[in-house]
């Protein structure tokens, strides 16, 4: 695709902020979809990492087209995603968090471990094959997906089940299916993000995708909301360009980050973006 | 024709048996109240119908239909639907969203129409938004149905429950104390409401401690204390069953009471 050269300079010089504003985006989605059915998952980084590590082997290994890898990069989250969901999302409360805690964690030790994928210095010399509009136009589909999920049966299901699953349920809804299918449709978001992600940098290694990270993408969405599948990226984009905007303070970037969740928590409980969505089409 | 029915129903909590052995039958068409003492069962007896708690033991059919191990969303899908004793409306979301909530199960549009907005999803939403105004209606929410669902008065949520319980016309409505916490005139519109539904078509089952109110509009009555069933026929023939009166009043009070019908002295014992 060829831009004016007004554009093409700009895209040059901010090409990694304007990457990281679209994948950031998202994960931040990957991160609502779970939210808003009223789960708690720390484990969007080890997905996005699932999907970077599974396209990663495809295009180095296996030398397979980008047409084929990023679609492909969502089916091993999505796999991992049905494992984890389908003993925990039975339960209320707590499990899911804490299983995807623990899957970030096994991971990481996988990844450090395994020859195969460069131990602890991963993997590297990844062509760039992520182009900038591949990025926004997911980004955009994304967004329209939830919109109009948002504003129909489902939607008002999710919400209901947020608000109180056991009426939901009383209500007809199939509680334990529509949070697995939201926990599979937030591992293909973050697959599929880890896979522009690692085409757009040439190198991913272990770290990236632990704990702290994992928080991060969690921040998005505490910051913007999750009334609308925007607040959400609002969140994202703010928590991105922030460190751009204060880079001399590059080593408080955790400080800001746990600052902001506290803040977000203690005084914009419903986020940025507080509007609600109105659960109907017409 | 009975259109639910238990046997042996049983449900123990750690040591309390709090519903043991309940025999129950419903039939089509009727208010059917179960009343019994605090703590005798009531509520645990509806949340085995609805499959919010699984029986220890026994079964419950439902139209022909052993429902007993059926997952809670399904028995929705079959016609059944309730409302609370502590008002379990979803207060974030608007009156009308509330009540099209009620309709999850007739709405038949999948993911792929709702993406693609096919023709399909715009029927069925429009089908079954017209349906919720109709519920709406039949409590008297009309005027309500774009507020948000947790800024109405307690009564009017108690009437929006109604309301998203019987949009999508069940077989069975299960109201769980439906007068708790009402005045007398709103008893009498609650009243002439349930009325309404099982003229309409639908069977209620209740659960209700104001007795003017049972006595006035069932049916059948099921009397629980301790878990155990000691009461079913019709509401005039309570008054005179010595375990009803013994349960509400005390063996005492019980035994001055036969005592005196039979026209002697109490004798305290």
């Amino acid at each position: 695709m060829t831009y004016p050269p007004w554009l093409d300079d700009f895209l040059w010089t901010y090409q990694n902020v304007i990457h990281a504003l679209g994948i950031n985006g998202l994960l931040a989605l990957s991160m609502y979809v779970v939210l808003a059915v009223g789960q708690l998952s720390l484990g969007q980084a080890a997905f996005m990492g699932l999907g970077a590590y599974s396209s990663a082997l495809m295009t180095l290994k296996l030398h397979l087209p980008f047409f084929v890898v990023l679609p492909a990069s969502c089916v091993v989250p999505a796999l991992f995603a049905l494992a984890i969901g389908v003993p925990t999302l039975r339960l209320s409360g707590v499990y899911l968090a804490i299983a995807t805690i623990g899957l970030g964690e096994v991971l990481r030790a996988i990844y450090l471990n395994l020859d195969v994928l460069g131990g602890a210095l991963g993997l590297s010399g990844i062509p760039q094959r992520t182009e900038t509009w591949m990025i926004y136009l997911l980004l955009i589909v994304a967004i329209a997906v939830l919109w109009r999920v948002g504003h129909s049966r489902i939607g008002r299901a999710m919400e209901a089940m947020r608000e109180d699953p056991n009426a939901a349920q009383v209500m007809g809804v199939n509680v334990q299916r529509y949070r697995l299918g939201a926990l599979v449709a937030s591992a293909v978001l973050a697959g599929v993000a880890g896979a522009l992600g690692a085409h757009a940098s040439n190198f991913i290694g272990p770290n990236e995708y632990g704990f702290e990270p994992a928080v991060t993408i969690l921040s998005y969405a505490l910051l913007g909301g999750i009334g609308t599948p925007f607040a959400p990226v609002l969140g994202a984009w703010i928590l991105t360009l922030l460190p751009e905007v204060l880079r001399g303070f590059s080593d408080f970037r955790g400080v800001f980050n746990g600052l902001i969740i506290v803040l977000a928590v203690l005084f914009l409980p419903n986020g940025l973006l507080a509007l609600r969505m109105k659960r109907r089409a017409a | 024709m009975t259109l639910l029915s238990t046997a042996g129903l049983t449900r123990k909590f750690a040591g309390l048996v709090a519903v043991d052995g309940v025999d129950m039958a419903v039939e089509v068409g009727s208010v059917h109240a179960v009343i019994g003492p605090n703590g005798a069962g009531k509520t645990t007896l509806f949340n085995l119908i609805s499959g919010l708690v699984e029986p220890t033991s026994g079964s419950i059919d439902f139209n022909g239909n052993d429902i007993s191990r059926l997952p809670v969303h399904a028995r929705a899908g079959l016609g059944m639907a309730r409302s609370f004793q502590n008002i379990r409306i979803f207060s974030a979301m608007t009156v009308l969203e509330n009540v099209l909530t009620g309709l999850h199960s007739t709405i038949t549009a999948g993911v792929g129409a709702i993406v693609l907005r096919l023709p399909g999803f715009h029927r069925a939403e429009k089908t079954a938004v017209e349906r919720a105004r109709m519920a709406l209606e039949l409590v008297g929410l009309s005027s309500k149905s774009e507020l948000l669902a947790g800024a109405l008065p307690y009564g009017d949520q108690r009437r929006l429950e109604i309301a998203r319980a019987m949009a999508a016309h069940p077989r069975l409505l299960l109201l769980d104390e439906p007068a708790a916490g009402m005045n007398p005139a709103e008893t009498s519109s609650l009243a002439a409401l349930v009325r309404r539904i099982r003229d309409a078509g639908t069977t209620v089952l209740l659960v209700e401690h104001d007795m003017g109110f049972v006595m006035d509009i069932s049916d059948a009555v099921t009397v629980l204390n301790f878990g155990r069933r000691i009461f079913h026929g019709p509401p005039g023939a309570i008054r005179q069953e010595p375990a009803v009166i013994e349960a509400y009043l005390g063996k005492k009070m019980a035994a001055r009471l036969a005592a005196r019908k039979d026209g002697q002295k109490a004798i305290a014992p």
